[in-house]
């Protein structure tokens, strides 16, 4: 790649051209829009299809909904008869069984919250629900990915659906679902069943393949029959992957019961923390919210300590009692508990004048926060809006004003940008650093022009070389295929916004998510302060993420962009302090025994090495900030998650999953070019060995 | 040695091909071919892999036959050829006289829940599974009880001194521990034939030589029929009564140990063979000298005629000469050392 210095010049052809494309397109706009009149009426053959399949499939999809709905509303009726104590014991000891006291203490501690902040009836409505569909996931996963393991032709139809379900966002499918089955709690149960398999599905085939070759032998000499082979060798060895999967299912299934509150109809936790939001009852929805993330991590740490668990040596000579202690122990104190709250009612119902319900204060607390904090709050937001967002969605062009910035972008001032932006790109190509260069060049042209008014023709010409760059062949028609998609479908324009709001989300949370992960890597204080708060961060439900920010600055795009950083940089900080930590300790000591001092270790090595992992840091940036979107389109925000949502709300089929194909697309070309690149370093690193 | 005794296993043409097509080369199962070095190469040049080309030998009851070979000798291949593991293109493998090749899927499960055990070279252990579980395992599938189980268990747990660590986990064993349980799992069914595939090289040298007295022991209290696997050279001399090297999936030679060192078939025996000390090899047999057989001094220590020079020494040094006898407890006579100077001196000038 690097050998190859034609590519250098075929760059700054293709930008010379968006250059003079940009400067033509004010003589002929549709070299910068793409005519609305070209564009294929998709989204009305879609809604027609769908119509069709629910006039002739829907007594199926309605007959499956009545047949589901029924141990729903069982284990609904079920979990809201138990009697709180009983429930609260139950979690306590299968978290002493998991992990020992401290979770224990902890899961009692969250569920007390729940009892005493009022939340109890809708957080075991949603509980009933997780408690539905993960079985079904686990069930479902578990056996496409035994079909995956066994046949080779089955895992290469399996795992590219899996990359559309996983990608896709959640919001798009709750609308063929929703029209499919019709309103209720199923939906949500469907909903969170397609979008928790997949990593079950992944994580069987993976623990299944990677049973290691002697194992399987050994079972084989031992005289095994196919069948105590797989289940008597096979599955117990893979046992830890296969916990791992659970773990993952049910961590997406409550997210996505969370999420599929949004339709209503269910009176849970998801739906009450949506509609606070709505009304902007900050105190509440935080309550709520905190209920969600409580919920979620219990249900987490408990499943995670389960799959992490090792088998630990018994003392000899103890009996059935002491190995079925933790069940006997739940046996006897859900009892126990069952009992005592038949004779004491607060027991059995918390009543409501013990509720402690403290929104009113905190509302009033933001209120006053806020009002002290306008000032800042308000310089923020127009520092953030005019001098970083505004430049990179609509151009210099037309930010800089008097009104903005304060002067008039003359024809002298352009002059002279146009003059800096040369000098800085031609120092940088006469130091031999052509690659930093030419960036210098896009991103100045982006800038002055805007991101959403640069041309598509350039755009798809730029991004499919780029992929021939750094995938071959397949990769660029790929990514052709896939920008014209967008082009032809018209939510253009709704891309390039998503892509601006991304982006922007993207480079902050890499920046500062890449520096906090340095500094987590050298500084262990830092490593130990940071850990838990990403913990918190990555099981916290993307919901809940939204309040804190909407509260202070209140509905719109600069909110949604903090709120998809604060999800977006969990793994750069990761990935980042991984990659540093986990570097081959002969190279570090031969760099330290050769004189570096701490800064040049950092920068010259360690960096530099860690450098793929970093990439893959950048990989799942994007991702989360992708999967975020939708989340952050609820606070309004233009692009391909509002259009998700638009569909949604007004049952357009078309519209909704056209959106969220689109979405995918942009996922799976950043998923495809980042790891392109960063395989094409780890060939680099290893290639001379 | 293989005249006199019962023979146990016979691999006879086998070859394993790997490739696209890889039956087309062989028109029956039989795998016999006119030329076979030729045949392998014709097989070669059309893309194919041959892991094992042609390999015939004969283990007999009671006999330690001993393959030896670099990595992607075929050595691996060949031993799960035997067993199966790996399905042989064309040859047979008779155990008992029977064809293991035309054996049904469930005829061959029941072999190898009584005929056959194996040790592997990373264990296979269940991680699952403590010691005495693991160990039981092969009984388990069987549908022993419990009970049962536990009483086989515990005897190969004796026998390979593995007493008190019956309820730890493979992951809190050493390696050496480790193997002691792949080898009490794999005696447990009570096998006549028994496959070791490079059972002590992901061991330390010391434990390694203390598992290969181990080992030597365990035979000679329960007499099975081995066919063991290993890269070492100096391990297989240890060990075998018998052994064949191999070379890119075709036999370079069979022979005992003695005979692979006084006459290495070409130089790629004679490679491995050169750093080995010649009092490893020549055995008191060799040294024993005929004129003073008559001499029947009863002070004299005694050792047996299969003893090497290396074992001799040590004795030497402490009397004047050593009685040296056959199997059969008979006198053939005296060995002194200058008889053993007389033998090295010649052996050293045929080298050099």
């Amino acid at each position: 790649m690097v050998n190859n210095p034609g590519k250098f010049w075929v760059w700054l052809i293709l930008i010379a051209l968006l250059l003079s494309t940009q400067l033509i397109g004010s003589y002929s706009p549709w070299l910068l829009n793409y005519p609305t009149e070209w564009v294929i009426p998709l989204t009305g053959v879609l809604n027609a299809m769908m119509n069709w399949l629910v006039e002739t499939t829907g007594w199926l999809f309605r007959g499956l909904s009545d047949i589901l709905s029924i141990p729903v509303s069982v284990v609904q009726q079920v979990l809201q008869w138990v009697p709180w104590p009983v429930i609260v014991v139950l979690g306590a000891v299968a978290s002493w069984a998991a992990s020992g006291w401290k979770l224990a203490l902890f899961s009692t501690l969250a569920l007390l919250y729940m009892v005493f902040v009022g939340y109890w009836p809708e957080s075991m409505n949603s509980l009933s629900l997780v408690l539905i569909s993960v079985p079904l996931a686990i069930a479902t996963g578990f056996g496409f990915g035994v079909w995956g393991f066994r046949s080779k032709r089955a895992e290469s139809m399996i795992m590219p659906a899996l990359d559309m379900l996983q990608t896709i966002p959640a919001f798009a499918y709750l609308l063929p679902i929703l029209l499919l089955f019709g309103f209720g709690p199923v939906v949500g149960l469907i909903a969170s069943l397609l979008f928790a398999f997949p990593p079950m599905v992944r994580n069987t085939i993976l623990g299944l393949k990677s049973v290691q070759a002697e194992i399987i032998e050994s079972g084989l000499m031992s005289g095994a029959t196919p069948r105590q082979l797989f289940w008597q060798v096979r599955i117990p060895t893979a046992a830890r992957q296969l916990l791992l999967g659970v773990n993952q299912t049910t961590m997406a299934a409550v997210s996505m019961v969370i999420i599929a509150s949004i339709i209503g109809g269910t009176a849970d936790i998801g739906w009450e923390v949506l509609s606070r939001i709505r009304k902007a009852q900050f105190g509440e929805s935080i309550l709520a919210g905190i209920v969600i993330a409580l919920l979620a991590m219990v249900i987490d740490r408990i499943t995670y300590g389960f799959a992490g668990q090792e088998s630990k040596e018994q003392p000899s000579g103890t009996g059935p009692l002491h190995r079925h202690r933790y069940l006997l122990i739940a046996i006897v104190s859900s009892i126990t508990a069952f009992i005592l709250s038949s004779f004491i009612p607060a027991l059995r119902e918390w009543p409501e004048a013990w509720v402690i319900y403290p929104a009113d204060g905190m509302n009033r607390w933001l209120e006053n926060f806020i009002l002290n904090w306008s000032q800042a709050i308000g310089t923020v937001k127009t520092v953030a809006f005019f001098y970083i967002m505004l430049p990179v969605k609509v151009g210099l062009v037309d930010t800089i004003s008097p009104y903005s910035w304060g002067f008039e972008f003359t024809p002298a001032l352009k002059l002279i940008y146009g003059l800096a932006v040369l000098v800085a790109a031609g120092l940088a190509w006469f130091k031999q650093r052509k690659s930093l260069s030419l960036v210098i060049l896009f991103f100045a042209i982006m800038i002055y022009f805007g991101l959403t008014k640069l041309s598509w023709l350039m755009l798809i010409a730029m991004t499919s070389f780029m992929a021939f760059q750094l995938g071959g062949r397949t990769l660029a028609i790929g990514t052709l295929l896939s920008l014209l998609f967008l082009l032809l479908t018209g939510i253009w324009p709704q891309a390039m916004l998503s892509v601006y709001l991304c982006g922007i989300a993207v480079v902050i949370s890499f920046l500062v998510g890449g520096f906090i992960g340095v500094l987590g890597s050298e500084i262990e204080a830092v490593s130990r302060i940071i850990r838990p708060i990403n913990d918190t961060l990555q099981t916290m439900p993307l919901f809940v993420i939204l309040i804190p920010f909407v509260m202070i600055f209140k509905i719109g795009e600069f909110s949604a962009l903090l709120a998809i950083v604060a999800y977006a940089i969990v793994p750069a900080i990761r990935y980042t302090e991984h990659g540093l930590r986990n570097l081959p300790a002969d190279v570090l000591e031969a760099s330290t025994s050769m004189g570096c001092t701490r800064w040049q270790l950092l920068t010259q090595v360690k960096l530099p090495l860690a450098l793929p992992v970093i990439m893959l840091g950048l990989n799942q940036t994007i991702m989360y900030a992708i999967a975020m979107l939708v989340i952050a389109a609820l606070v309004g925000t233009n692009g391909l998650g509002q259009q998700v949502y638009i569909g949604l709300g007004d049952g357009d089929f078309g519209i909704g999953i056209v959106a969220g194909i689109g979405m995918a697309i942009i996922a799976m070309v950043a998923d495809r070019f980042t790891q392109g690149w960063s395989a094409s370093r780890q060939r680099a690193f290893s290639g001379n060995d | 040695m293989q005249s006199d005794k019962e023979v146990k296993l016979t691999c006879r043409n086998v070859w394993k091909v790997y490739g696209e097509n890889p039956s087309q080369f062989f028109s029956d199962s039989q795998g016999s071919v006119e030329n076979p070095v030729a045949h392998a190469q014709r097989i070669r040049d059309s893309g194919h892999i041959v892991a094992c080309g042609d390999v015939s030998f004969e283990v007999a009851v009671g006999e330690i036959f001993v393959i030896m070979g670099l990595s992607g000798s075929g050595k691996s291949t060949i031993v799960r050829c035997l067993s199966r593991l790996v399905e042989p293109t064309a040859g047979e493998v008779l155990l008992d006289g029977e064809n293991l090749l035309k054996k049904s899927e469930k005829e061959l499960i029941e072999i190898r829940r009584h005929k056959m055990g194996m040790v592997f070279q990373s264990f296979g252990l269940l991680p699952h599974l403590n010691v005495i579980d693991n160990i039981a395992f092969p009984l388990k599938l069987q549908g022993l009880t419990l009970e049962q189980r536990r009483e086989r268990a515990q005897r190969v747990i004796d026998l390979v001194g593995l007493n008190g660590r019956e309820n730890s986990y493979p992951r809190q064993l050493s390696g050496g521990q480790q193997q002691r349980v792949g080898i009490a799992r794999s005696l447990a069914v009570e096998p006549d034939l028994w496959f070791l595939d490079e059972p002590f090289s992901a061991l330390d040298p010391l434990i390694r030589r203390e598992m290969q007295n181990e080992f030597l022991n365990i035979q000679n209290q329960l007499q099975k029929s081995i066919v063991f696997i290993t890269h070492d050279f100096l391990e297989a001399l240890r060990i075998a009564d018998r052994m064949m090297i191999m070379k890119d999936g075709e036999i370079v030679q069979v022979g005992t140990p003695a005979e692979l060192i006084v006459n290495p078939a070409n130089d790629y025996v004679a490679e491995f063979t050169n750093d080995v000390p010649i009092t490893r090899v020549l055995t008191a047999g060799a040294v024993v000298s005929s004129e003073q057989a008559v001499c029947d001094d009863s002070d004299l220590p005694s050792i047996g005629s299969d003893a090497c020079i290396e074992d001799l020494l040590p004795i030497l040094s402490q009397a004047r000469a050593v009685i040296v006898k056959d199997a059969q407890d008979k006198t053939l006579g005296v060995a002194t050392a200058a008889n053993v100077i007389s033998a090295l001196a010649r052996e050293t000038n045929r080298n050099g």
